[in-house]
């Protein structure tokens, strides 16, 4: 069980809280402390409940820390999380993680949420001539999307396991790796997702030559 | 013995306190509560209906919505070696996997505290199958009480499927059955929680068990660890190490290291001063585990002859080190082999 105890917390009024597609908000609070991009905080509502953590989903530089999250039903705090509304407040832990060193022209592969910390590499300007392939099951499922398209071009890859053709790659991440032509294994990897997802792509990545010493995973747990 | 029933709630891995709560629930008498555990823990009897001390009214009170809650494992597979491995199939399908592992002064079980893993280690075959849920109390002591060598265990160490400081809760309640005067009556001393080091969760149980406790360590180095072992871009070792200082753990309860070998990974002369000086002055012990190749890895496991210098080496730096028999290997019950995905990829297509 995640504790409060050992983290050093502080209460945080709520900016906003936004549903962006259903089921997953980005909530928002003025920053209080400096972090590293890739860095996670714990999140709760009270001291009570137990808390997650979440990687920051802004720019070290930015104003308001950002935290996307998407509601599980049967959670015990997103449900309460997804209700709060500006002006409330949530308890926060300070940065913490080292997933935060990022190599030249990195490849960066995300599942759903998994996102957030490549999405905050990105805008505090970490990253440089980065790939970033990003799989969820819908068009909607795609967080930062727009950002992501301006600033990375054809290097933004979208994999939507369950659209119909279109712009998108139509399948899960794991097919477009074992497919992927400009495979270049020298570069350095990063993943961040499911457990599944993770380690599935790992493997693949290893199949098709890339060191695993190349390979950085970050584990939702 | 009997199997789980979909809808009756398992007594079996209660603690006392709960086994009161649900006979004051039930209107029965509040020491019903310490007779029901007595016959679970202490005279093994595997249903209501043989807890002859308690009024008929109340074994039918009882067997109205509870049942002891065992199931015997669905299939055994035994090794050369004498080593077993079982194999439990949960109420909602999900399969985990427990190793019998009997030596000449001892036996050992190995215990699983959840289907699948989080934790995607690279060298673990558990961590292939991504996770899939947690184990109750119940279903981990069931791993104990339904195999046929249940009075001749010795030992137990939970190092089976799953992260149990990411399944603190039913671990914790599982060994406060095992170790309690009303429970099984072990000793914490038989007994050894093994994690990969999630702080906060090793904190509590540090704070709340007396068992040993392993920590997976397996590289003294921040980047070579990280390219193994995802936790430590959340928990990196040096800070897991620094918290058991804090907690200055001596005397019986022992703290240990798993260091699995990888040739020409992690067994390195550098490798052997990295350590030494990452674990100075900490009372522990270092175990030195051969690598059992799993498919499509890209690690190798390090020569024993190697394994022998550096556990020498080690130990010529002041570090209590010691090499593990591997057991039940041609099996799949080795360290890092326990896995039921292909039971999991069968019912997926039979859907």
């Amino acid at each position: 069980m995640k504790t409060w105890s050992d983290f050093e917390i502080s209460q945080r009024r709520i900016v906003s809280n936004i549903q962006i597609a259903p089921g997953a908000y980005i909530l928002k609070f003025r920053r209080n402390f400096n972090f590293l991009a890739g860095q996670v905080i714990a999140l709760g509502v009270n001291i009570n409940i137990e808390p997650r953590y979440y990687s920051i989903a802004s720019g070290e530089n930015d104003e308001l820390v950002s935290i996307l999250y998407s509601e599980k039903i049967d959670g015990k705090l997103t449900p309460m999380l997804s209700l709060l509304k500006s002006g409330d407040t949530v308890i926060v832990s300070n940065p913490f993680g080292t997933f935060t060193q990022v190599a030249p022209k990195p490849v960066f592969i995300a599942s759903g949420t998994g996102i957030a910390p490549f999405a905050s590499m990105c805008l505090s300007g970490k990253a440089k001539g980065a790939t970033v392939i990003h799989g969820a099951p819908y068009s909607e499922y795609f967080y930062f999307a727009s950002y992501f398209s301006e600033n990375l071009g054809k290097h933004y890859i979208q994999c939507c396991s369950r659209c119909m053709q279109g712009s998108q790659f139509v399948g899960r991440v794991t097919k477009f790796v074992k497919s992927w032509t400009d495979l270049d294994t020298n570069r350095q990897f990063y993943l961040c997702g499911s457990a599944e997802m993770v380690v599935e792509t790992r493997d693949l990545l290893i199949s098709r030559n890339v060191p695993f010493q190349n390979i950085t995973a970050e584990i939702y747990f | 013995m009997t199997n789980h029933s979909q809808n009756k709630i398992p007594l079996y891995g209660k603690t006392l306190e709960e086994l009161i709560a649900i006979a004051i629930q039930e209107k029965l008498p509040k020491f019903t509560g310490k007779q029901i555990s007595e016959w679970l823990y202490h005279k093994h009897v595997d249903t209501i209906d043989k807890m002859t001390n308690l009024s008929k009214v109340a074994r039918e009170t009882l067997s109205a919505k509870y049942e002891v809650g065992l199931s015997e494992p669905v299939k055994v597979s035994e090794s050369n070696d004498g080593t077993k491995k079982y194999l439990f199939e949960n109420e909602n399908g999900k399969f985990v996997e427990a190793a019998y592992i009997p030596e000449s002064d001892r036996a050992t079980l190995c215990v699983s505290s959840q289907v699948g893993c989080k934790m995607g280690c690279l060298f673990c075959m558990t961590g292939k199958q991504g996770f899939q849920g947690n184990l109750t109390a119940n279903q981990i002591l069931n791993q104990l009480r339904s195999i046929p060598e249940f009075e001749k265990v010795t030992n137990i160490v939970y190092m089976g499927m799953g992260e149990p400081f990411d399944n603190l809760q039913n671990v914790l309640q599982s060994t406060e059955v095992l170790t309690s005067d009303w429970g099984l009556g072990w000793s914490p001393r038989r007994i050894t929680v093994s994690s990969i080091g999630i702080i906060p969760a090793m904190n509590e149980f540090i704070a709340k068990s007396q068992c040993h406790l392993a920590i997976s360590l397996h590289n003294p180095f921040d980047d070579e660890r990280k390219a193994i072992m995802p936790i430590q871009n959340v928990y990196p070792i040096a800070d897991v190490i620094s918290e058991l200082r804090k907690a200055n753990i001596r005397g019986q309860r022992r703290v240990s290291f798993e260091y699995i070998m990888f040739d020409g990974i992690n067994d390195t002369p550098r490798h052997v001063k990295e350590l030494a000086k990452l674990l100075s002055g900490l009372q522990c012990r270092v175990n030195l585990i051969r690598f059992h190749s799993i498919p499509n890895s890209p690690l190798q496991g390090t020569p024993d002859n190697k394994i022998i210098e550096f556990r020498d080496a080690l130990t010529a730096k002041g570090v209590f080190t010691t090499i593990r028999a591997s057991r039940g290997q041609d099996i799949q019950a080795a360290c890092g082999l326990l896995s039921t995905k292909a039971l999991l990829e069968k019912n997926k297509d039979n859907k």
